[in-house]
């Protein structure tokens, strides 16, 4: 991120492989944490806020490692990056590792729930990103002020085509997350609910705008970055509700 | 044995000089016959020099001479305003021809490819043996180093290429873009012309007079489109190409806005190069239309021609380096027998095929 970062003040930028392996790299070291967490606990690392912001973090890095290469986005590592590093590095600092009381009983329908969810997320979250590059774009073919970022940054139909591949792929997770959820057995707060259908909903009206082409692709772009900062409140909300819930 | 260069070129000659000495089918015997081991003739648009390696010092009234194009032992030797540089200079000179910094545009690329194309058919002739293919190796490699390392070939810098390469940032692929050209001038076929050169199939030209829309769409493989119909083109193309000699804007914001409702997911692109203007201005304010006209592209243009020339010194760096290294390299060679000279050391091995 900070040699991207270096090389285009300098202008001297070259796309290529660095990011995505700097970012493969990354996904190594996040899925070993994970795995160890996880056979610690005997159950998907999602106990507590901490798990879920790496679990996150690693979500981007996968939906990343999967669509980045398909589109050729390159840019997409330098972009995709700062996020990673800003959720994981969340996790770290903040004291938000906290032990879940008592041994939780694997369930395996919350678990799945929980998990599909959150590659929901990283898909959002990579749809956000395409959403932020395709406005730096669009921003600089408007005023005519074309800096060096300018043509490293794929042309707007591809990173188009991105976004719309990105909210029907995460759309589709989150709804089976969403149907999951009702399986887990237990009592889930109305709160939660509602906010979790709400996303749905906000996303379900970003796709069907699209879809009928009531929204442009400037508007659909905004959107997106809308739409995970609401998901990832609302993440942060049920995840944050489930832990003062908890009994001590 | 000594490297030299001998020419002329936009600097210091105009065209009518430079056309008087592009060589002759026999320049090369004749270059030969003055005493050259090794003698190449690098021919393009902006500049003709002999490259070559010589025992004893060849002339450059000598090589004036073989580079004539009428067979002449008379030329005077005042007739043109020949430069001559030898060993290092020479090979810096080189360096910064291959690489494009002296070029009319600085940073052009196609100097590279005729450089190697001479270089290529020079060697398989025989004309360029161990010395010049040692030189030429050092140039193509400095060149690379060059565009890779600096900013120098970045941008565009004529109207015509700023206005394919945005519309490339817009649709990426150009091969399904449907473009329109409004006028039938001059100019309106130069840039059709660019973009047919980056895959356009779909190319439709609209002008008053129809018989004139007729030749030029049948100079660029399109169709032609009544004058009375381009409106309604609007709905469906993505490129629109505007230089009509018309006193008044064609296109409006209003009625622009009520064509653009059926594609609101596809971006218009509007290149207005008429002077005065065929487009209204607040068109760029619509959601999803980028409107240039020719002063924002000359803009670009020229910012990116002024980004080439930052770029200069850093490029002059890498190849004063390399000239250091290259007399080093060269040194050491002519210090070596003859025989061992006829092998070139690894790392400069003869240019591949694909390299060409």
């Amino acid at each position: 991120m900070a040699r991207t970062g270096a090389l285009l003040r300098a202008k001297k930028f070259q796309p290529g492989r660095f990011n995505f392996l700097a970012i493969g790299l990354g996904f190594i070291f996040q899925t070993a944490f994970l795995s160890i967490r996880g056979h610690a606990l005997g159950r998907c690392p999602l106990t507590n806020l901490f798990e879920v912001f790496i679990f996150l973090a690693w979500s981007v890095a996968l939906i990343y490692m999967l669509v980045g290469p398909v589109y050729r986005l390159s840019l997409m590592g330098a972009f995709t990056a700062p996020l990673v590093v800003l959720l994981q590095g969340f996790a770290l600092i903040a004291p938000i590792d906290q032990p879940h009381p008592g041994k939780l009983p694997a369930n395996s329908w919350l678990e799945f729930h929980a998990s599909i969810s959150l590659i929901a997320y990283g898909a959002f979250a990579l749809a956000c990103i395409a959403g932020v590059m395709y406005l730096v774009q669009e921003r600089q073919l408007k005023t005519h002020h074309l800096h060096s970022i300018f043509y490293h940054l794929p042309p707007l139909t591809d990173l188009f085509a991105a976004i719309t591949r990105l909210l029907w792929f995460g759309f589709a997770l989150y709804t089976l997350g969403l149907v999951s959820g009702f399986f887990v057995g237990q009592p889930l707060p109305w709160v939660q609910v509602a906010c979790a259908i709400g996303v749905w909903v906000l996303y379900a009206a970003i796709l069907q705008g699209q879809h009928w082409r009531r929204f442009s692709p400037k508007r659909v772009a905004a959107l997106c970055i809308i739409g995970f900062s609401a998901a990832l409140t609302l993440l942060w909300g049920i995840t944050f509700t489930a832990q003062m819930q908890s009994p001590p | 044995m000594n490297l030299f260069c001998v020419g002329l070129s936009h600097h210091n000659a105009d065209v009518e000089t430079r056309e008087r000495f592009t060589g002759n089918p026999e320049t090369d015997c004749v270059l030969r016959d003055s005493g050259c081991a090794e003698a190449l003739v690098l021919t393009t648009c902006n500049r003709v020099e002999v490259y070559g390696a010589a025992e004893a010092r060849v002339s450059t009234l000598d090589i004036a001479r073989c580079l004539a194009r009428k067979i002449d032992k008379h030329v005077p030797p005042d007739s043109a305003p020949f430069y001559r540089y030898e060993d290092k200079q020479c090979a810096q000179h080189l360096f910064r021809v291959a690489s494009g910094l002296d070029s009319m545009v600085v940073g052009e690329t196609e100097i590279l490819g005729q450089a190697k194309k001479t270089y290529e058919s020079a060697r398989q002739s025989g004309a360029a043996g161990p010395y010049l293919h040692r030189l030429f190796q050092r140039a193509f490699r400095v060149a690379k180093q060059v565009r890779t390392h600096t900013d120098i070939t970045r941008g565009a810098v004529s109207v015509g290429s700023v206005a394919v390469d945005l519309a490339e940032k817009i649709f990426g692929n150009l091969a399904s873009c449907k473009v329109l050209v409004l006028g039938a001038g001059e100019t309106s076929e130069r840039t059709a012309r660019a973009l047919l050169s980056r895959g356009v199939a779909d190319l439709r030209v609209s002008n008053r007079s129809a018989e004139r829309a007729e030749n030029l769409a049948a100079l660029v493989a399109g169709r032609a489109i009544r004058f009375e119909e381009w409106p309604e083109q609007c709905r469906e193309i993505d490129i629109l190409v505007t230089s009509t000699s018309s006193d008044a804007p064609l296109l409006g914001r209003e009625n622009l806005m009520s064509m653009l409702r059926d594609r609101i997911d596809r971006p218009l692109f509007i290149i207005d190069i008429a002077v005065p203007r065929d487009v209204d201005p607040n068109v760029n304010e619509l959601d999803g239309v980028y409107l240039y006209d020719i002063d924002s592209l000359r803009s670009i243009a020229d910012q990116s021609l002024a980004l080439r020339r930052q770029q200069v010194a850093a490029a002059e760096a890498i190849i004063a380096q390399h000239v250091a290294d290259f007399g080093q390299s060269i040194s050491r060679a002519l210090n070596r027998s003859p025989r061992d000279s006829e092998h070139p050391p690894v790392g400069e091995t003869p240019l591949r095929a694909s390299e060409l």
